[in-house]
């Protein structure tokens, strides 16, 4: 029964979560955060800094990665299912109804005008993002080179963005390896 | 089979996609619109109708992608695809993470891999300006590109970065306000 009470409020957290939180991932932290510390008392505040850190760099979406951690964590593969499909329920619902109605207005004039407005702020926005990634992640000349390389990569030669994230990442690996002492200045 | 094979790109996308949803974009304009399953312009909406509604940006992406390739079916296809990955690696490895959460390697990944991140959200500003910011499609410009500039569009992106970065305004706002000054000029006849 204690079981059965757990998984419910799992999947009801991370479904509310879910379906209130506007901005993706990063915007979810807090909530989950204050849901799994301060009102469940699931995990200490610590454990929580574990674990979205751990959430952060697996791949995949953040969202989904906090639940699957948090679920598997509280009530083991069950708690891991359960939380996961509440945290994809309401973005799938929604934008399957929005999908439906688009595809119905997407030729109206009106809503075409708007979305060309909505398109460049996208480009606003994902350059900031990309700005903002720039700042965290660049942190020296070996960072803009690996850039530089990527870029010219990508656009010159046509390479798939997914062996540029392998190269990039055997790179950073081979450089730790070689020159350990890079370690202790970052 | 092409729910298979949209599951399968998905799948590949969750597995290889570093720092949440905006990483995403690249991997599915590589992927999607090069197979020719939806217009440059049609992403471009979906990513923005993507951040406007609640939950996972990644989620969002993949179900409407789904959708609009396949249907119904392409949205479970789509999302469950991108979302075993994740699902995989913690049941099965997850201890392995935080066992190596701090490894010296570990930081020299990363190290490596945010740049390369980086250039990609670039380069999915880059594609998405290509179709968004210019009056009609790259292949059919005529003469010089600064004659194809559309330079509303342009006014509103600096806006929207301006309105992000100084003015600290949230994102669905500006989406907002970027729909609303298109809607506001069509009005004046411009």
């Amino acid at each position: 029964m204690k079981e059965k009470r757990i998984l419910r409020t799992l999947f009801w957290t991370f479904f509310k979560i879910g379906g209130f939180t506007f901005g993706g991932g990063y915007a979810m932290i807090p909530l989950i955060e204050r849901e799994v510390v301060d009102t469940h008392h699931w995990v200490s505040r610590e454990e929580i800094l574990d674990i979205l850190a751990v959430a952060q760099s697996l791949p995949g979406a953040i969202a989904i990665n906090s639940s699957t951690l948090i679920g598997y964590k509280m009530a083991g593969k069950t708690g891991a299912l359960i939380s996961t499909l509440g945290m994809i329920l309401p973005s799938f619902l929604i934008i399957l109804l929005i999908a439906t109605v688009f595809s119905a207005f997407q030729e109206n004039e009106w809503v075409r005008t708007a979305f060309v407005g909505i398109r460049a702020a996208v480009v606003g926005l994902i350059a900031i993002a990309g700005y903002n990634m720039f700042k965290a992640a660049v942190k020296d000349m070996i960072g803009v080179g690996i850039l530089v390389a990527t870029l010219i990569l990508l656009f010159l030669l046509d390479v798939h963005p997914i062996l540029l994230l392998i190269g990039g990442a055997g790179f950073g690996i081979l450089l730790y390896s070689l020159f350990p002492e890079k370690r202790r200045g970052s | 089979m092409m729910i298979l094979e949209l599951f399968w790109i998905f799948f590949k996308i969750g597995l290889f996609s570093f720092g949440g949803g905006y990483a995403m974009i690249p991997l599915i304009q590589n992927e999607i619109v090069s197979r020719g399953w939806l217009t440059a312009e049609g992403f471009a909406n979906i990513v923005g109708i993507a951040e406007m509604t609640p939950g996972p940006i990644a989620i969002n992406m993949a179900t409407f992608v789904g959708y609009k390739t396949i249907g119904v079916f392409g949205s479970v296809g789509a999302t469950l695809g991108v979302a075993l990955p994740s699902i995989l690696l913690i049941l099965l490895v997850s201890k392995v993470f935080f066992t190596y959460q701090k490894h010296p390697l570990k930081k020299g990944l990363f190290y490596g891999m945010r740049p390369v991140i980086v250039g990609l959200i670039l380069s999915a500003a880059y594609f998405i300006a290509e179709t968004s910011l210019f009056i009609v499609k790259p292949g059919e410009w005529s003469g010089h590109y600064l004659a194809n500039i559309d330079w509303v569009s342009v006014g509103i992106a600096l806006l929207t970065v301006l309105g992000m970065r100084k003015l600290k305004l949230h994102p669905i706002l500006l989406l907002g306000i970027g729909g609303a000054v298109r809607i506001g000029f069509k009005l004046l006849g411009l």
